[in-house]
Parts: structure tokens; sequence; C-alpha cells
């Protein structure tokens, strides 16, 4: 047997009381992609972290190509041959990309030898890799998959041997991701060996070799993809069978409920986002709208949840809703009976800071049921919140505990119930199942159905082309502002939304 | 989970800080050749060893207790509000203009009359930079700051040139009248057998600052306005999301706060001087800031905070004028306080945090 790359000996880390990585082994073989898969919080980023010198292990040991390395810092890691492509890239967005790849690796004072020398190994990689990047571009300028190419350039052009790629499609359209993928194969081929790190089990099944699952922090297995199924790494992650489709029946549409015409919307800086794009959500149909984050998704939910104002025109049951001025603003749509599930739970659906009763009245703390006399009647307020702990099956089912102390899933869910426990007309919903464990998914995706089933309108915007797949009734796609198509689910594919969402027309193509 | 239980955090982490800045005095006196054990002997008994110096330390609390409550009113709704000072100008303005112009039958009617002026004064000196803040996003810190420099001008136009008697050389009113006269702890204690201090200041609004306490409590945490304010000043996306309007929480939060402000002229023009002088504010405006930050913006660690300071101050003048220790260090001693207990609070914390989980761990 050949050499193991990487071999993990029995890692352990720990935050306070949080274990954060139990007693983990891993071994990965040369010129292999191997996967990491996991929850949110089960441990992945830490024992990358781990690995690439952020923390130390408080136990355990680190021996790359059959040799025991201390990597106490990244500079240690560098010299391991160990490169890192974060999910956030790490860019001087108004410098060139050059200037980006030598930054930290410079050979000495003066720039210019150290831009000639990378100018030259940069364009033998690109041959070597397919990975092609104008040198001269602004990192500001250019699109986020090229960036993440920067990103992967800059690994390799500190020789790195072995690339660690965190959550790498996040921001990624599915060509783009596609794309990705192929030169990842190209890198393996070339005798790169590349860790995959990611909680979306398409892209294992598609691009790994092997794959490791996490789970609360221990590593619950390791199997060749070839002889595992989606279903299969799904239980090993959450512990339990999960139902990883959405189970639904045919939507009954009935009247229109929203009814959106030439909306326009521009953003902080003055920039138009959406540009005039007009959309029917009826009784009883979840629409979809897909798109990659960034194209003015964000400001059409903003615009609808009353939060930032627009202009064209919005009608709810016939009923016109203004879009600036008196009446517009977040109270005055939940009057209207519109819900919304925001797309950041953190900044908007929830203050962190409050107790999860107090976030239960948060932008329905005017119903008189939470008042009494001058004072807000937090025993109501506390009941109420405890019947929602238990419907929605909140854990841990204490009312006291500030959101903040909640996991993901579990704040998402305390939004989620008081939302749809307004019953509201028209559901608002971003990204519902973002940092949300795979169980919780299940459990949000089936009540925002069941809103459905029960004839109310739903307006579902999500970045996951699976979510929007597997909820939409109708898919719309966004792209730089503007509704580049509708289709119905069962008549399209990945690759045509892909096109749309990358601006191209499926129509006129 | 929390890192550390509640108590610590309230109790445990203003006391470390303040025995650091104790040690830290104690090595500067030593530093100058004085004593520090006869320093601190001076101060607790100038400031609580008599009536009288309750008396002058509750004066000063009552003051501190006031802007504590106004900055840290602010501070829930994450706006810094460091024009207390001038807020706390105007609204002696306003008692100085009810008292002089209006013949009042009695003190209580007096007083209620010069809570409402000079919380009014304060407050629309509050909402000219609030507007700006919420409207025009001039940073309020700048325009705080700034509208205490013109408030001091405009107080010393109006005793120089308006409100000064004809023929005083003084720049200050006239002496209020007799019957707006509020009772001290001296008068208001002798019915019930307590012998009070007659020279000292403390005043029926020393009941009026618990009273504040107690309503701003009830404001913050038990009232949907206080619920709006507190959401505000943790996320202003949340707000928006939840349809409270950022300019109205804005504005509503400064008024309440420059009232307070304002409020506190009732003790040191209406209560003590009984007339308004120039700096009859004495820099209570800035104390209340530190006093907030200590007492973590909840009005019952505002109340212990502001008689802390109260202590210092009294304590300081003491040891002023009793020792060789000159009157700056004093005011060194008070910025330690200040120091160790507002900004360095992550020092003491960081630590802290680190045994109390090193503790459950070796519990679990």
């Amino acid at each position: 047997m050949t050499v193991p790359a990487i071999e993990l000996k029995g890692i352990s880390k720990a935050f306070g009381p949080v274990q954060a990585n139990k007693d983990i082994s891993i071994s990965v073989a040369p010129g292999t992609i191997h996967g990491i898969i996991g929850e949110n919080g089960a441990g992945k980023s830490t024992l990358m972290s781990i690995l690439y010198g952020f923390y130390k292990a408080d136990k355990g040991e680190i021996w790359i190509n059959g040799k025991k390395t201390e990597i106490p810092d990244s500079q240690a890691a560098i010299a391991a041959g160990i490169g890192m492509v974060f999910q956030h890239f790490k860019l001087v967005q108004n410098f060139t990309v050059l200037e980006n790849i030598i930054l930290g690796a410079e050979d000495g004072g003066l720039l210019k030898p150290s831009l000639a020398k990378a100018r030259k190994t940069l364009a033998e990689l690109a041959a070597e890799y397919e990975l092609n990047v104008n040198p001269d571009a602004v990192i500001e300028e250019i699109g986020v998959g090229q960036q993440q190419r920067v990103e992967i350039l800059k690994a390799l052009y500190r020789q790195a041997e072995i690339l660690i790629l965190d959550e790498p499609t996040g921001v990624l359209t599915p060509a783009e991701a596609d794309q990705l993928f192929r030169i990842l194969h190209r890198l393996k081929d070339e005798g790169k060996t590349i860790i995959l790190i990611t909680h979306k089990l398409r892209e294992i099944m598609e691009a790994t070799d092997t794959v490791s699952v996490m789970r609360r922090g221990e590593m619950t297995a390791t199997v060749k993809t070839s002889e595992t199924s989606p279903e299969h790494l799904a239980e090993l992650m959450v512990g339990r069978k999960v139902l990883l489709r959405v189970d639904k029946v045919p939507a009954k549409p009935g009247k229109p409920i929203l009814e959106i015409e030439n909306l326009r919307v521009t953003d902080d800086k003055g920039v138009e986002r959406v540009k005039g794009i007009n959309l029917t959500v009826r009784a009883g149909e979840i629409l979809g709208i897909a798109g990659v984050a960034g194209n003015g998704q964000s400001e059409l939910l903003e615009v609808l949840g009353g939060m930032r104002p627009g202009s064209g025109a919005i009608r709810l049951n016939g009923a016109p809703l203004p879009l600036s001025g008196p009446g517009s603003d977040a109270r005055a749509r939940r009057a209207a009976h519109v819900a919304h599930v925001p797309e950041d739970r953190q900044s908007e659906g929830l203050i962190m800071e409050f107790h999860a009763w107090e976030n239960v009245a948060f932008g329905y703390h005017h119903d008189p049921a939470y008042q009494s006399g001058i004072f807000m009647n937090n025993a109501a307020l506390r009941a109420d919140t405890d019947r929602k702990i238990e419907k929605f099956d909140v854990r841990p089912a204490d009312g006291w505990l500030a959101a903040k102390n909640f996991s993901g899933g579990n704040q998402q869910k305390i939004v989620v119930a008081r939302e749809i426990e307004r019953n509201p007309d028209l559901l608002l919903v971003g990204q519902p199942t973002r940092g949300v464990d795979i169980g919780a998914i299940e459990f949000i995706h089936k009540q925002i159905v069941a809103l459905r089933d029960q004839g109310k309108a739903v307006l579902l915007v999500s970045v996951e082309l699976e979510e929007i797949f597997g909820l939409a009734d109708r898919i719309a796609v966004m792209f730089d502002g503007h509704i580049m198509g509708e289709r119905l689910p069962h008549e399209t594919n990945e690759k045509e939304l892909g096109l749309l969402m990358a601006g191209v027309n499926g129509e006129a193509a | 989970m929390d890192k550390m239980p509640k108590w610590a955090d309230v109790v445990l982490i203003p006391l470390i800080s303040l025995i650091l800045a104790a040690i830290l005095s104690a090595l500067v006196i030593l530093g100058i050749g004085e004593d520090p054990v006869a320093a601190v002997n001076m101060m607790v008994s100038g400031a609580l060893g008599s009536t009288y110096g309750w008396g002058y330390t509750l004066y000063y609390a009552t003051n501190f207790m006031f802007t504590g409550l106004a900055v840290a009113v602010a501070f829930h709704a994450r706006l810094f509000n460091i024009g207390g000072e001038g807020q706390a100008m105007l609204g002696g303005l306003g008692v100085a203009l009810v008292c002089l112009y209006v013949p009042w039958p009695h003190w209580t009617i007096a007083l209620l009359a010069a809570c409402a002026a000079s919380m009014l004064f304060g407050a629309i000196w509050a909402a000219i930079p609030a507007y700006l803040q919420a409207r025009r996003g001039s940073h309020i810190v700048i325009t705080t700051i700034m509208f205490n420099f013109i408030a001091a001008a405009f107080l010393n136009y109006m005793l120089v040139n308006v409100m000064r008697p004809v023929g005083s050389m003084d720049p200050a009113t006239a002496r209020f009248n007799e019957t707006v006269h509020l009772p001290t702890l001296h008068e208001l204690l002798a019915p019930i057998g307590i012998n009070f201090s007659k020279a000292a200041p403390a005043n029926v609004s020393l009941l009026v600052a618990v009273l504040a306490c107690v309503v701003v409590w009830a404001l913050i945490w038990r009232t949907r306005l206080g619920y709006e304010i507190r959401a505000y000043g943790h996320s202003e996306t949340g707000a928006l999301y939840a349809g409270i309007s950022p300019y109205k929480i804005t504005m509503i939060a400064m008024l309440i706060s420059g009232a307070l402000a304002g409020l506190m002229a009732i003790n040191n023009v209406m209560g003590e001087a009984e007339r308004l002088v120039l700096n009859s504010t004495e820099g209570a405006g800035f104390i209340g800031i530190a006093v907030a930050l200590m007492g973590r913006s909840h009005p019952f660690g505002v109340f212990l905070a502001a008689i802390l300071f109260g202590f210092l101050y009294q304590g300081g003048a003491e040891l002023a004028l009793w020792t060789n220790i000159p009157r700056e260090l004093i005011v060194v001693i008070q910025a330690l306080v200040i120091l160790f207990t507002g900004a360095l609070d992550n020092m003491v914390r960081m630590p802290l945090e680190k045994i109390f989980l090193a503790l459950r761990k070796g519990n679990a």
C-alpha cells in the first residue's frame, strides 16, 4: 500500500465544554479526492483548521507523506505542502490577480522580479491544469468562479501538493461548479491530493473517490464513494433515516394572492438590483426563485417584506400594497397577512441576545394578545412560546435560552414557527435551510408544504437548486435583477436552469 | 451555553475591576510619597463616616443616577449620548426659568413643574443631534459632544446678558424664591427622628432619582417601547425586519435620554444652588457615561455605580482638602476606576471566563 498523503491519528479538540473533534483518524491516499461531509457544527471546519495550523489539537498526530509533522501555524502548513481554499475568499479586491498570487510569497523587497517570476509560473500552471485567468485583471472585476481559481492558483504557486477546499460551491452556479470539479479532476490526475469539505451529498457523489462522514465531532464512517449512496450517507450524517425528497402532492393553484408588476428596487448604494420584474404567486402554490446569490433575490424579498422601498406595483389579494412611504414598513406587511422568514436569521429574523420567548414576539410585538395595559404580557408570551416550542420540536425546549444558544436548525425552527403559526396569506421564505441540519431541513420543508396545502401562497428564494426542485411548484430564475424565465420543475432540469442562472436565455439559445 | 453564570458577569467583573483600580491607585499614591491606607481611611470616613459625608455622597450620587440613566437608555438603542452635560445644563435653564418667573405656592407643585421643564429642555437639546443622526446620518457622538459646547456658550450668554440681576457682577441668576426650596434630607428625616446633617445638600431629588431608576427599568424591560429600543439596539436590520422604525426609536430613545439628563437640574440647580450658576453640572454628564458602563446599563447597576462615584467624588474632595494629595490625583483615581470598569472590561472578562469553563469541566 502506498504511503498516505495525509494521516490524522486520534485528533481531539475541545472549545470549553464543547468537544468539536473527538479522536478523529483518517488517512487520505495521494492522488485522490477525499470528501468530508457532515452537518453544520459536525466539526469539519475545526478539523481542517487544525490541519492548516489555525488551531492546535489537544491530542493527536498529523502525518504528511509518512512523516510526523507539527503544524503550529499556517506557514508551517504551506511549508508541508498544504494549500487551503476558503469558503470566503481571502483576496485583496483592488489588486490584480498577479499581485494577489504573490501576496505573502514575494521573493524580496522589490516587486518586479517576483511579478515576472509569478507571471511565468502562472502561465505554466495555466497550461498544466487548464486554469486560465488573466493575470492582469483586477479581482473585483472578475467573476466569483474566476476568483476561486485565483485562490487555487495561489495554493499551487506555493507548491501545494495537498489542496483543501471548504464548501467551494456555495457561491457558484451549477455550470461554474461543474467547471470546478473538472479542474479538481485534472489536479488529481496530475497527482495532487484534494480534500473537499461540503454538506452537499450530490457533490460528494460526483467528485470524490472516498468520503468520510462526521457527526457531532466524531468520524462516523469512511467509505468508498462508489460503494455508497446519498441515502446511506445522509443516514450516517444524521444518525437516522431521513427523507431526502420532499413528500408532496401536486399543487392546486387557486386565485392570485401576490401580483408584482414592473417592480424596481435599488440597494443602499443606489445600485438598481431589481430591474422591473413581473411575477404572480397563486394560492396553494410555492413559487421558487432560483439564482446565484446577489442577483436581486434578497432585495426582492426585502421590498416584499417591507424592509426596503421600491417602485412599481404589488397587489395582495387584489389590493395594492404601498412600496414606499407610510404603510410600506414591515409592520404594515404583517398586518396585511404577509409573513416573512428572512434570509439571514441571525441579523434579521432573530435578536440573538434575546430569550427565545422574546423572539417569538419579534415583529408581532404589537399583537394585543401580548399586551396587558401599558406593559407587555410576558406571561402570555412565554406560554405562547412553550406551545410553539413543543409543536415545532425546538431543542432544547427552554424558552429562557437566548437565541444565540440554539443551533442553527433550532433557531430557524423558532423563526418558522413564529411566521407560519400566524397563518399568513403569503409566506416569504429566504434560504430556509441555510446552515440548518438535515433533520431540521426535513421538518421545515414539511411545514412549508403544509402551509401551501392549506391554500396559502409561498414565495421561496433559495440558492440551493436542490431545494428549489424539491419544494417549488413553479420556478422563476433571476439573473442581474431580471426574471430570465419561468419553468415547471418537471419540465426542466438543472442544466437548463443553470444556463438561465448564468444569464443565458434558454429560449434565445 | 453562556460562558459564565450571570452573577459573575454582573457582580464579579465590576468588583475585580474595582479592586484592580484601587490597587493601581494605591501604587500611585505610594509613588508620590503618601500613605494609601491613610488615604483610603480618609476617603471612607470623609464620604461615609458622618451624615454630612453621606449627604454629599448622596447628593453627587443623585446627579450621577440621572445622567447614568440617560446614558443607559441611549445605550440600549446603541446610541452613545455624550451630550448629557449639555442636556443637563439646558435642564438647569428650564428649572431656573420655572423657579424665577412663576410664583409657586408650594415646593411640591414647583418640583413637578421644574421636573417637566428640565426634562423638556434636556429633551429638546437631545432632539437636534437625534434628528441629525436619524435623518442625516451625522454621528451622534460628534454632534452631542459639540452640543455640549454650544450649551455652555448659550448658558454663558443667558447668564451674562439676560438673566443676571441688575447690578450683579456674578454670571448667575438671582436666588430662587423661598417657596421653591426643596426639603433636604435633614428636613425630610427630622420628623422620623433621624438627625441628618443640616449642611449637606442631599435633598428630595434623591427620591425622584430612585423613582426614575424604577421607571426606566419598567420602561426598558416591561413595555413594548423598551422591547423595540432593545431590539433596535441589538440589530438595526432586525428592527427593519420587525417593522420597528429606526428613525422613531432613535428619536424617542434620545428624547428620553435627554430628558433624564435634564432632570438632573432639579438636584443641582433647584435642590442645592437654588440659583443657576455657570458650570452648574460640574462634569456629571460625563461621569454618567462611566456610571452607565459600570452599571451595565441596568437601572439597578446605575443606582449602585452612582453611589460608588458619589463616594469617589466626596471622598476625593475630602482627600484634597485634608492631605497633601493634590486634587489632580483624585481625578486620576476616578479615571482609573472608569478605565478599569468601562474600557478594560474584557481584560477581566476573558481570564474569568476561562476559569469558569475550567471549573465547569472539572465538575462535569
